[in-house]
């Protein structure tokens, strides 16, 4: 095996920082640009994200993300791996909404394999991806406005996301990486236990959250440094492939939940917050409001959610119950071939998405009949959003960048993949 | 929806009938394979008819299909998907890219068949999205782009020889093509 070596890693790089387009005028121009590292360990990049900054004085007038430093294969791994082994490497993806991973795989395997889900799992997979957006939009508020200095509002929003994690515990008996989901079901059946913790949970949640609200919204210095900060167009916003709250914040109000209605949620009523600004600020009312909204939603599912089983009748396709295996030798032989061979999905190619926490969340798989995916590619939104950051960030001020990366919420597990 | 899918096949046969090389319609989803010499015109027309109004890219990305349906016996279903798929099975990749219509609510998926040593226009002058998809494509499977603006890699070095997601690349890797900087 030839030896490859280290010639000048960053001279491509720095090659396209300097050939993209800076035509726009500072009022002030230096003479010099100068080129800056933000990053990979910059605590305020969310995690490994690298962006190249070129600088003149303190106005950036072009910027490179560079991605890669957490890349983990997953795509190849998820052609090795049968489909229901894939289900526990989707948590790693939104590390901070693994249940919304769970549901998005796992109606993107039944609709290759047409499976037909019973209306209780349809209730409770609705729940956890709700459960999950909140959980993920808790984190954006708290590091948001961590990142432009509140540092109080962390505290109390890792409180309110504890709680979610309490009741997910309970439901899943995991607290971080769920794997709840399962291909034609969920795992276990939702417990009146939870459903009380749930609709305790939504009851103090309006206090909680006017608490958060109150103290940044009232705050002059977090409104000046988010308003008129990090501007996209809706037509720049389109055409660059940002979806989720960017694209809400930019005045579209797409949303794949009323658009492309799966499971239950053509039954539930609820709004799709949208802003005209397309600034920082508008981008942290879309997600304040959507918490609001997922609230309603959690409350009409309690209410709406029918008794029955979790499980459809496909035995060579759904897993069977854990204590039937032990027990019946039907349930302990489906078991074994399911787990050894897979559910083997008609040959074909589906493309199924729902709307994440962070925009739209897709798999697209190709299937040869085998039990494991041909092709498996995630359409990760952390991925696709972040595409639109340098042109939010060009013409501000680099301490603007932090507000900015704070406002497109990327999470590098999904966008290295 | 269905009225949809109908306006955009019959467009698509009016204007651009050489270009189609098949259709096919899987669980509700509409898959069109076009010539690689269409790809552009094909994308700008979908962008630009105000009827259909495909004006947001979501993805690309591409499937190495070599290998694929080899020895394996046929399973018991859909016994006819098969042949159908063995007669597009004549190159090597496919690029695939899913198109979407915010007005129209509706998602197409244009396909592109491609061998090994050809290049693929970009469509990154039609969709800007198409920019960072393109360069995971280039990064995993190798295919470049032709104009396209900047074509880097994605996520491995610029160093890295290979590409992953074709399937002669082993699943761990192989050794000593990514060593560590010496200092």
């Amino acid at each position: 095996m030839r030896k490859v070596h280290f010639t000048e890693p960053s001279e491509r790089i720095i090659q396209a920082l300097n050939d993209q387009d800076t035509s726009f005028t500072i009022d002030d121009p230096l003479e010099h640009t100068m080129v800056l590292n933000m990053g990979p360990q910059h605590p305020a990049t969310h995690g490994v994200l690298r962006l190249l900054v070129r600088l003149d004085g303190e106005t950036v007038i072009s910027c490179i993300p560079d991605l890669g430093y957490l890349h983990r294969g997953y795509e190849k791994l998820g052609e090795n791996c049968s489909y229901h082994e894939f289900i526990t490497h989707t948590d790693r993806l939104d590390y901070l909404s693994p249940l919304a991973n769970n549901v998005a795989y796992t109606l993107a395997v039944e609709k290759l394999a047409r499976i037909e889900v019973t209306k209780r799992v349809q209730f409770i997979r609705v729940i956890c991806a709700e459960m999950a957006r909140l959980a993920s939009h808790f984190v954006f508020l708290g590091t948001m406005c961590m990142d432009v200095g509140a540092l109080t509002i962390l505290l109390w929003s890792f409180r309110e996301r504890e709680k979610l994690q309490d009741i997910m515990d309970v439901l899943t008996g995991v607290r971080f990486t769920n794997s709840f989901a399962r291909i034609g079901g969920v795992a276990n059946d939702m417990s009146d236990e939870v459903k009380k913790m749930i609709s305790d949970y939504v009851e103090q949640f309006p206090e909680k959250i006017y608490e958060c609200e109150k103290l940044v919204l009232s705050n002059r210095i977090f409104i000046d440094r988010c308003e008129g900060v990090g501007y996209i167009s809706k037509e720049d916003a389109i055409s660059m492939g940002a979806t989720g709250p960017i694209l809400r914040g930019s005045g579209i109000a797409h949303d794949l939940r009323r658009d492309h209605p799966y499971l239950v949620y053509n039954e539930l009523d609820f709004d799709i917050p949208a802003f005209n600004e397309g600034d920082v600020l508008a981008r942290f009312y879309v997600r304040l409001n959507e918490m609001k909204e997922s609230i309603k939603i959690l409350r009409q599912c309690l209410e709406k959610i029918p008794q029955g089983n979790v499980k459809p009748p496909a035995p060579k396709k759904v897993l069977p119950d854990k204590e039937k295996i032990y027990s019946k030798m039907e349930e302990l032989i489906n078991d074994f071939m399911l787990i050894n061979f897979g559910i083997n999905p008609p040959i074909g190619e589906v493309y199924n998405a729902i709307e994440g926490s962070k925009g739209e969340l897709g798999f697209y798989i190709v299937s040869d009949g085998d039990g494991t995916p041909w092709r498996l590619k995630i359409r990760s939104p952390s991925f696709c959003n972040l595409q639109v950051m340098p042109q939010m960030i060009k013409g501000n001020m680099i301490s603007d960048i932090v507000a900015i990366i704070g406002s497109v919420d990327p999470v590098m597990g999904e966008a290295d993949k | 929806m269905n009225n949809i899918r109908e306006l955009l096949l019959k467009k698509l046969n009016e204007q651009f009938s050489s270009a189609i090389e098949s259709l096919n319609n899987f669980r509700d989803e509409t898959t069109i394979i076009i010539k690689k010499e269409y790809l552009i015109s094909v994308c700008t027309f979908l962008r630009d008819d105000t009827e259909l109004a495909f004006d947001s890219l979501r993805d690309v990305t591409a499937v190495d299909y070599s290998g694929f349906l080899q020895n394996q016996p046929p399973h018991d279903h859909d016994i006819s998907v098969p042949e159908k798929i063995q007669q597009q099975l004549d190159t090597r990749f496919q690029i695939v890219y899913n198109v979407y219509s915010m007005k129209n609510n509706f998602r197409i998926r244009l396909k592109v068949k491609l061998n090994e040593d050809e290049k693929i226009a970009t469509v990154s002058t039609v969709w800007k999205s198409a920019n960072w998809y393109e360069r995971e494509v280039y990064d995993m499977f190798g295919i470049t782009f032709d104009g396209h603006p900047d074509m880097r890699r994605m996520y491995l070095p610029e160093e890295f020889q290979f590409h992953p997601l074709r399937k002669e690349f082993p699943l761990m890797g192989i050794p000593g093509s990514l060593p560590l900087p010496k200092h």
